[in-house]
């Protein structure tokens, strides 16, 4: 039996860190599905509102993701990045969502407050593009140090550019 | 204390960095789990630094979840973490559960907390026996591999493959339990523990493997919080975190079992945390096979997310209509263009898969948060300090699986 959508706005808004991320940066649109809070904030006080809730008890750093909204429908922007967060301490768990566009989609990193970030900021920087100021090593992860695309984005096709065809030739007297 | 080759003075110029030794361990090397690549800085036998790199098994997983329909993403699920495969195949499942608003049937949870927790003791066996491989004990490696076997017939009895399941389907599972399967896990049940007991005879008191292992890679408690560790690396370091206690999925409310947690954070604390785990998943299991509820194990078809049974298919109207439905292309069923994210407790820690849907039955972007890649990107503060002879025991008890690293 499935049940109807649960989404509520925040009229109600109960949840006591959403709260607060109301009165230390404006309102934000906010909504419970599924049981699960989220949290929409803009970009440039994102660094400060999850250094807040880290202060509120969100120590533990489940992942950092990026959508491409590229080819959803009624999308206002571009990339939406997802920050995940959960307390070890009473198990809550918040999603922190906001958006950056092209071009050089940029966004403060959060290694100085979770070191969990660093690899996976990494990854969200090799497969779409988005800059992470403030990281302390940001290359590439799982692609190749001079692949040049961003692969997991919409407009890369599923089977790529043909990379994997023209590898460079090395005989042994090169090498 | 080291020699360098050059200069014997110990002047200021002598301690710089030209005496370190890079040492290239991988991508392939026998003692490491798949294809990962450590750039080891030592001194003499010590290792200075470690600059760990993946990538090498990158198959563009979360980039084939756009294509595929939530059916067959399952096989898929299976690659990742292939040594439980089950339970990837149920926390993928789970998210898309959770995604789409569906309550499974009881019997379903029962049988995907079974194949979950037989998944998990598959996983511990293949973890704690390759550390005793890479440590020397190869005889430990083989009673674990041959329980492992155990294991893969039981999973071919049920659904047909030994290794890669893809077991699980939306709102349901594929193939229901028979008679035999239940037979087959209570004789495992009954067998187990005695093979349990003496790994346990082999390894935990034996002097060179405590040796190898106790103070080896200490990970404490504020620091597996700091780099999002979870399951057994951060339950080992004292963070008592389970996501089947702290947030119960599937039937996991209705047994009674423990969490394992140690304090001391280093590698032997976590081999002796997978090793009590497998007796608490064995616990588990005895629990629901004996209780397993009776009543159909897929979702009813009237929600037309569940391919009905052949018999509905040929003798109801409903089921020739709800396997019409599934089946052909342009049809399908109905997802909410929403996003949400669900994780279990897998072997290794949180495995948890973010979903964005928009409408059709294909995920729009399906992230799978990789336990694996938080415990390598641990590896270079545990193991400075350390011998080289260290760097498989740490790299082992990690349980590092490069295809669920690199995705």
């Amino acid at each position: 039996m499935t049940n109807t959508s649960k989404t509520s706005t925040s009229n109600a808004v109960e949840n006591t860190h959403v709260r607060a991320i109301n009165a230390f940066c404006g309102p934000v649109e906010s909504s419970i599905y599924r049981d699960q809070q989220r949290v929409i904030v803009p970009v440039e006080k994102c660094f400060d509102a999850l250094s807040m809730l880290k202060d509120r008890g969100f120590d533990l750093f489940i992942d950092v993701t990026c959508v491409d909204y590229l080819e959803y429908r009624k999308a206002k922007h571009r990339y939406g990045l997802v920050y995940l967060l959960a307390s070890t301490i009473n198990a809550e768990r918040l999603t922190v969502r906001t958006f950056v566009d092209d071009p050089q989609p940029t966004v403060a990193s959060v290694v100085p407050l979770w070191e969990a970030a660093n690899w996976l900021e990494r990854e969200v920087w090799d497969l779409f593009g988005i800059h992470f100021t403030g990281h302390p090593d940001l290359r590439r992860l799982v692609m190749p140090e001079e692949f040049t695309a961003h692969p997991l984005r919409k407009d890369y096709p599923l089977q790529g550019r043909g990379e994997r065809h023209n590898f460079p030739v090395i005989t042994r007297d090169h090498s | 204390m080291s020699i360098a080759p050059t200069e014997f003075e110990s002047s200021p110029e002598a301690r710089s960095e030209d005496y370190l030794w890079t040492l290239n361990f991988g991508p392939q090397h026998p003692a490491t789990h798949t294809t990962l690549r450590l750039v080891l800085k030592l001194d003499g036998e010590r290792v200075v630094d470690a600059v760990p790199e993946m990538g090498y098994l990158h198959s563009g997983f979360e980039k084939l979840a756009e294509h595929l329909t939530f059916n067959q993403y399952v096989t898929v699920t299976d690659r990742m973490n292939y040594i439980s495969p089950m339970a990837n195949n149920v926390a993928w499942h789970h998210s898309v559960e959770t995604l789409l608003g569906i309550n499974l049937t009881p019997r379903c949870t029962y049988i995907r907390t079974i194949v979950a927790e037989l998944a998990r003791i598959s996983d511990h066996l293949l973890s704690n026996g390759a550390v005793g491989l890479d440590t020397g004990a190869f005889t430990y490696f083989l009673y674990a591999f041959y329980q492992r076997e155990v294991i893969y017939d039981i999973f071919e009895t049920l659904c047909g493959a030994r290794f890669t399941n893809s077991y699980t389907r939306v709102g349901g599972v594929s193939h229901d339990f028979t008679p035999l399967v239940i037979e087959k896990i209570r004789g495992f049940v009954k067998t187990f523990p005695k093979t349990l007991n003496d790994m346990q005879r082999l390894l935990n008191r034996n002097r060179i493997f405590v040796d190898r292992t106790q103070g080896v890679g200490m990970l404490t408690k504020e620091e597996a919080i700091n780099r999002g560790a979870t399951g057994p690396v951060a339950r080992a370091s004292g963070v008592t975190r389970d996501l089947r206690r702290d947030e119960p999925y599937l039937a996991y409310d209705d047994f009674d079992f423990q969490i394992s947690c140690a304090s001391t954070g280093d590698c032997y604390a976590r081999y002796l945390i997978r090793m009590q785990e497998m007796r608490e998943s064995l616990k588990i299991v005895e629990q629901a096979i004996e209780h397993l509820p009776s009543g159909p194990v897929n979702i009813g078809i009237d929600e037309r997310m569940t391919l009905p049974t052949k018999n509905q298919v040929y003798s109801t109207i409903e089921g020739t209509i709800s396997h019409f439905e599934l089946s052909m292309s342009n049809r399908g069923f109905e997802v909410p263009c929403e996003e949400s994210y669900a994780a279990i407790e897998a072997p290794n820690g949180e495995l948890g898969f973010y979903i964005v849907g928009d409408g059709e039955d294909q995920a729009y972007r399906a992230r799978c948060r990789p336990p694996s890649v938080l415990n390598f990107a641990m590896f270079p503060h545990l193991i400075r300090g350390h011998t080289l002879s260290d760097v498989v025991a740490v790299l082992g008890s990690l349980n590092i699986i490069a295809a669920e690293l690199d995705r």
